[in-house]
């Protein structure tokens, strides 16, 4: 007998052994393996060539936990006619690292990109500086997939990777919504970072749209403010701050390989 | 941007208090229906804002940004805002987020309504 399952291979509520009270009130919804399982610490796995540090142990943190001022940034790029949304997404997430500017590195699963995925990270913040932190895949399907930040990143909130169509058009997009973590990071993102970030995205689309075909991709950026408040009650989040942790790990890492020698010795 | 799917009313509770009951999906295209429910919640005074997500059908990222932005407003006219009538699935997605840390959850209505009136 041919078994039913709902989209994305989601369960219906009889088959784990809700009764029908409880199946009708909520049934299972159309989204429910698109979203990762809630974490409450993330966990680290080792990935060769990458640091991998400020990642495990670090709880996830949103625009209500960040410091700065919230901004919501959108870069679009018309990748034209020759793919669907659904392809180019397929096509993204299979690929994501290889899109990234030269010096930064993302080292996730090899399966691509699945909900609940951790993801390493080593990002030149200029002038030599590596910061290492990581990403949380927070939700993914075929038509998008969103990546939020822990505790330490440069910014509190996520970022939505998404494809739909606009007549015969497909159009790609990354949508940012954050708030600087910490007064630090505030500081870097005004003197720089913004421009940076924006540079950022602006090259990954570009890439992208090179391998989907597209002869000279153009990106749109759209900045908001949503809040040009700051969050002061989350000052202390600097404490996390993995651009301060990574300098540190740096010039603390000939001692720690002396102490392992000696100790091994 | 496709249309949005979802529905949402108003109702005054009294005392400052109104219920917006959701109907249908939650992404980003629903901005100018939250909104518009907002402000009619707004105009009818409301300094407590309780959405009721008894009907919700689906839920993405862009939803939930669209939440943050509705809490940003409602923070800076110092309105609150709860919720009631999540799913287990929803409430999971509130709390990986950490939605739950700025919208206060409650069981159903009648807890949330009372809570609001305390």
């Amino acid at each position: 007998m041919a078994q039913q399952t709902g989209p994305e291979g989601v369960t219906s509520g009889e088959r784990i052994g809700l009764s029908v009270r409880e199946s009708q009130a909520h049934p299972v919804p159309r989204d429910a393996g698109s979203w990762a399982a809630k974490v409450d610490r993330l966990e680290a796995p080792d990935r060769a060539g990458i640091r991998g540090t400020n990642v495990t142990g670090r709880r996830l943190t949103g625009p209500v936990q960040g410091f700065g001022k919230m901004w919501q940034k959108t870069y679009r790029m018309n990748a034209g006619t020759r793919c669907s949304p659904q392809s180019a997404i397929a096509t993204w997430k299979a690929h994501f690292p290889e899109f990234w500017p030269r010096g930064n590195r993302f080292a996730g699963p090899l399966a691509g990109i699945s909900p609940g995925d951790v993801a390493l990270l080593d990002l030149a913040v200029g002038g030599g500086v590596k910061l290492s932190t990581g990403v949380f895949v927070l939700n993914a399907d075929e038509d998008s997939f969103t990546l939020m930040t822990p505790q330490g990143h440069m910014f509190a909130g996520w970022i939505t990777f998404s494809a739909d169509q606009s007549g015969l058009d497909t159009f790609v997009q990354a949508h940012v919504l954050m708030r600087a973590n910490d007064p630090l990071y505030e500081l870097g993102l005004a003197l720089g970072g913004h421009r940076k970030e924006d540079m950022f995205w602006m090259q990954t689309l570009t890439a992208l749209g090179e391998r989907l075909g597209v002869a000279d991709p153009v990106v749109d950026t759209r900045t908001v403010c949503i809040d040009s408040r700051r969050q002061w009650r989350n000052a202390r989040n600097i404490w996390h701050n993995a651009a301060v942790r990574t300098m540190l790990q740096t010039l603390a890492a000939p001692f720690r390989g002396r102490r392992r020698t000696q100790r091994a010795s | 941007m496709e249309a949005p799917a979802v529905r949402m009313d108003v109702r005054q509770a009294g005392n400052g208090v109104a219920v917006v009951d959701i109907k249908g999906e939650v992404t980003a295209a629903c901005e100018p229906v939250l909104m518009a429910a907002y402000e009619e919640a707004e105009a009818g005074g409301a300094r407590r804002l309780v959405l009721n997500f008894g009907g919700l059908e689906y839920m993405n990222s862009g939803g939930i940004g669209m939440l943050v932005t509705l809490l940003v407003r409602a923070n800076r006219q110092r309105q609150e805002l709860a919720a009631f009538g999540l799913s287990d699935h929803y409430r999971e997605i509130f709390e990986l987020t950490r939605l739950d840390e700025a919208i206060t959850i409650y069981d159903d209505e009648a807890s949330a309504l009372s809570a609001a009136l305390r």
